[in-house]
């Protein structure tokens, strides 16, 4: 059914969560041209006419969650030059049928996103995309070189909207100026926290599971003086300091006390961190690899607890499609990463919010306002006023994950088999229905 | 006959050797067990047996490697397997083919068997999950040496009688070493007591969650132990920076003579070659009375023997009549 059919669109007799607002309801929305118009009781017409009457239409949203749509800070969608693995086009589908209506995409593609025309194109492919809306990040210096700075300016203008290097700014000098600079353009910098020398090589954490299955290991002291080393900077520069894939308890610690001091830092972790633990590399499974590696169960609980009481802002699902035969190899030669956009939603709730760790409207918070708010992007609340960027979730729906009905083009997914309770059923962007299960 | 039985009971120690963690004592005993007999073909004028005849194995070796792959040749053959040599160098690994087309392609040319030398850890457990031939891990990165620890097993077994009870100190570069781990596993697994011995630098993380006991002075090791396995000490190692230097390491971790003299009793000194002399072992003690490095080897060939024979389906019961065959 589509919905462009009429200017108006009624959502109805959901319960609206909107964690922006305060609002946890009944409810209906109601969506005039693309935004969101009002929200309240009894807006809708009632009745089985479908809102023909009243120059709209109805949608019925009995029994599911109507919240803001998700916003995922951090999605490597590797176009150019990895379009086997993943394009633009198939990245913001699959990330529309995952609840998500925005999603930063990184610099990582090849040639890496280090210019305007470059910023250019993966703007104007997002647009085309008929999925969640794409904001590029352009990268932190030339090539991700790591020794000229890109031109700030010129990238924010072709609508980059952060600066990502995507792995250790070595030169702490260079990262200095990073944040310095940023802050004439208002973007964060997003920062891949850890000492590139302590983690030299590492293919898991390292620990007695590393040492049992005689793989190299990259330490948790490398995250911790990686984080406190640029938390350091942000707080000397007072530039905008956006933490990348926090992993380890002891970040979280550093990360508290910074902000409890004021310094102008958010923070994300994945849901492969919050849940999983370095005992799933026991066996060399190369879909659990991945950077920062999966740590201890102890570390993973301070994680969870860091993303309860907001030291973590938000949920990031660091999305790395790798090709089949990538991952199909020694586990030293496979590369790191896993997909995750039709995942994050339905994993966290059913561990997170049925687990008993946090409710619903905490989760949504994570997923939804709190990376919109650490990268400064649209979205995040169903405001009257802003776009209709909605997600209708089920969270009674029961499914098992099946990574060979994902929409992204790779299945390197280590939640393949997955019992979950909970999913996105409908997203829509800009009022306009982008993904629905039923379709 | 060859060595597959015609009513095959489950094979005793499974498809593959990947490692000695997954197996238990008796399988360990087994094995050495099943290599006394086959020790012996070694030493006859005709040093065969047709136990192997008109199996295919294959030694896949990734890495250089010159004592191991030496060992499983001479094994295989004494074996009358048909033995084919794949090194890194002349093989299209070189090219970019990746380790399962490298096997696919193997085993498309219907082998039986693959002796794999791999730099990466956990590649014999991936190889043997890929294809239906049996797969001996022959070091896999610093994950494990199965062969190399059985043959150290062996060699204490026979020295002391029993394993049982034994206090066996590994010194050196127990980090990188996959020939550590497989020693602690089967050293443990066989109720000996296990120690390490090595700067903190070459210690991996979590070694006593293992179940080794750690020296931080070879003089504290020396006190303690029955027996000591020396380790290799790689070039590379001081320029990663782990030691500062190759003479400060003899020093201060090297098991020389003027150190053995101050044990309470002689020590039994085992190395799993090659050894660098006058850096983690002197001369006199790799030359010594107590050296068995020498008998290490020649072990190596007859545990080697017993792995391929029991993987290949040979009854453990018929070994001995199997080995005696002319």
């Amino acid at each position: 059914m589509p919905d462009a059919g009429g200017a108006r669109l009624w959502i109805r007799g959901g319960r609206v969560v909107d964690p922006a607002q305060g609002l946890d309801m009944r409810a209906d929305v109601l969506v005039e041209d693309g935004r969101i118009a009002a929200v309240g009781e009894g807006l809708a017409p009632q009745g089985d006419s479908g809102g023909a009457g009243e120059g709209g239409r109805v949608l019925d949203a009995t029994g599911l969650v109507m919240a803001p749509g998700f916003v995922d800070p951090h999605a490597h969608l590797c176009e150019p030059g990895g379009e086997h693995r993943e394009t633009i086009a198939s990245g913001a589908r699959a990330a529309a049928a995952g609840g998500y209506t925005a999603l930063c995409a990184m610099p990582s593609a090849d040639p890496v996103v280090d210019d305007p025309a470059a910023v250019g194109f993966a703007v104007a492919a997002g647009r085309r995309a008929g999925g969640a809306r794409v904001f590029p990040a352009a990268a932190l210096s030339v090539g991700c070189r790591g020794e000229q700075l890109t031109e700030f300016g010129e990238v924010v203008a072709a609508g980059a909207v952060a600066l990502a290097e995507g792995k250790a700014v070595r030169s702490t000098l260079l990262m200095r100026r990073a944040l310095d600079y940023a802050q004439s353009f208002g973007v964060p910098v997003l920062g891949h926290c850890e000492d590139p020398w302590l983690a030299e090589g590492g293919v898991m954490h390292e620990g007695v599971v590393s040492t049992r299955l005689g793989l190299r290991g990259k330490p948790a002291v490398a995250e911790e003086t990686g984080v406190a080393r640029d938390v350091a900077l942000a707080r000397a520069t007072g530039g905008r300091l956006h933490v990348q894939r926090v992993s380890t308890a002891a970040a979280c610690r550093l990360l508290r006390r910074a902000k409890n001091q004021g310094v102008r830092v958010t923070a994300e972790a994945t849901p492969h961190h919050l849940l999983l633990n370095h005992e799933a590399l026991e066996g060399y499974g190369t879909e659990h690899k991945v950077d920062p590696p999966l740590r201890p169960a102890a570390d993973a609980k301070a994680l969870r607890q860091a993303l309860a009481n907001g030291v973590i802002d938000c949920i990031a699902t660091d999305h790395s499609p790798r090709h089949y035969d990538e991952k199909e190899q020694a586990f030293d030669d496979a590369p790191f990463g896993v997909v995750g956009l039709e995942t994050a939603f339905a994993v966290l709730h059913t561990e997170l919010v049925l687990g008993g760790v946090l409710g619903l409207p905490t989760l949504i918070e994570r997923m939804s306002p709190g990376p919109a708010g650490a990268l400064g992007l649209p979205g995040g609340s169903l405001e009257p006023g802003r776009p209709a960027d909605v997600v209708l979730l089920d969270p009674a729906h029961r499914w098992t994950i099946d990574p060979s009905a994902f929409l992204s083009k790779s299945r390197n997914t280590p939640f393949a088999g997955f019992r979950a309770v909970g999913r996105a059923v409908r997203t829509l962007v800009a009022g306009e229905t982008v993904w629905s299960l039923e379709d | 006959m060859s060595a597959s039985p015609k009513t095959s009971p489950p094979p005793p120690l499974g498809k593959d050797l990947v490692g000695l963690e997954p197996l238990s004592a008796s399988q360990i005993a087994l094995i050495l067990d099943t290599a006394t007999p086959f020790k012996e073909v070694s030493t006859r004028r005709i040093k065969k047996v047709p136990v192997l005849r008109g199996k295919t194995v294959v030694n896949l070796f990734f890495e250089p490697s010159t004592r191991t792959r030496l060992s499983f040749d001479f094994a295989e053959k004494r074996l009358s397997a048909d033995t084919v040599h794949v090194a890194s160098s002349d093989s299209s690994v070189t090219k970019g083919e990746t380790l399962v087309d490298t096997a696919r392609n193997l085993e498309a040319m219907q082998i039986d068997m693959v002796v794999l030398r791999h730099w990466s850890a956990g590649a014999a457990a991936f190889l043997a999950e890929r294809i239906p031939s049996n797969v001996i891990n022959a070091g896999d990165g610093a994950h494990e040496h199965p062969t190399q620890a059985l043959l150290d097993l062996f060699t204490l077994r026979d020295h002391f009688g029993a394993i049982e009870g034994l206090k066996v100190c590994i010194l050196g570069d127990i980090l990188h070493s996959r020939v550590a781990r497989s020693n602690i596993y089967g050293l443990a697994k066989m109720g000996a007591e296990v120690a390490v011995c090595a700067p903190r630098t070459l210690l991996p993380a979590g070694v006593e969650d293992m179940g080794a006991r750690v020296f931080r002075r070879v003089g504290e090791a020396v006190e303690w132990a029955d027996a000591l396995n020396v380790l290799r000490l790689q070039l590379e190692r001081m320029r990663g920076g782990f030691v500062p230097s190759l003479r400060e390491y003899n020093r201060v971790f090297g098991v020389t003579q003027e150190r053995l003299a101050r044990a309470p009793k002689p020590l039994l000194i085992l190395h799993p070659g090659p050894m660098n002399r006058g850096v983690e072992i002197d001369s006199a003690v790799a030359d010594g009375p107590h050296s068995v490095i020498l008998r290490q080897v020649t072990n190596g060939i007859a545990v080697r023997m017993a792995v391929l024979y029991l993987l290949a389906g040979g009854a453990p019961s018929a070994a001995e009549s199997e080995a005696a065959r002319a």
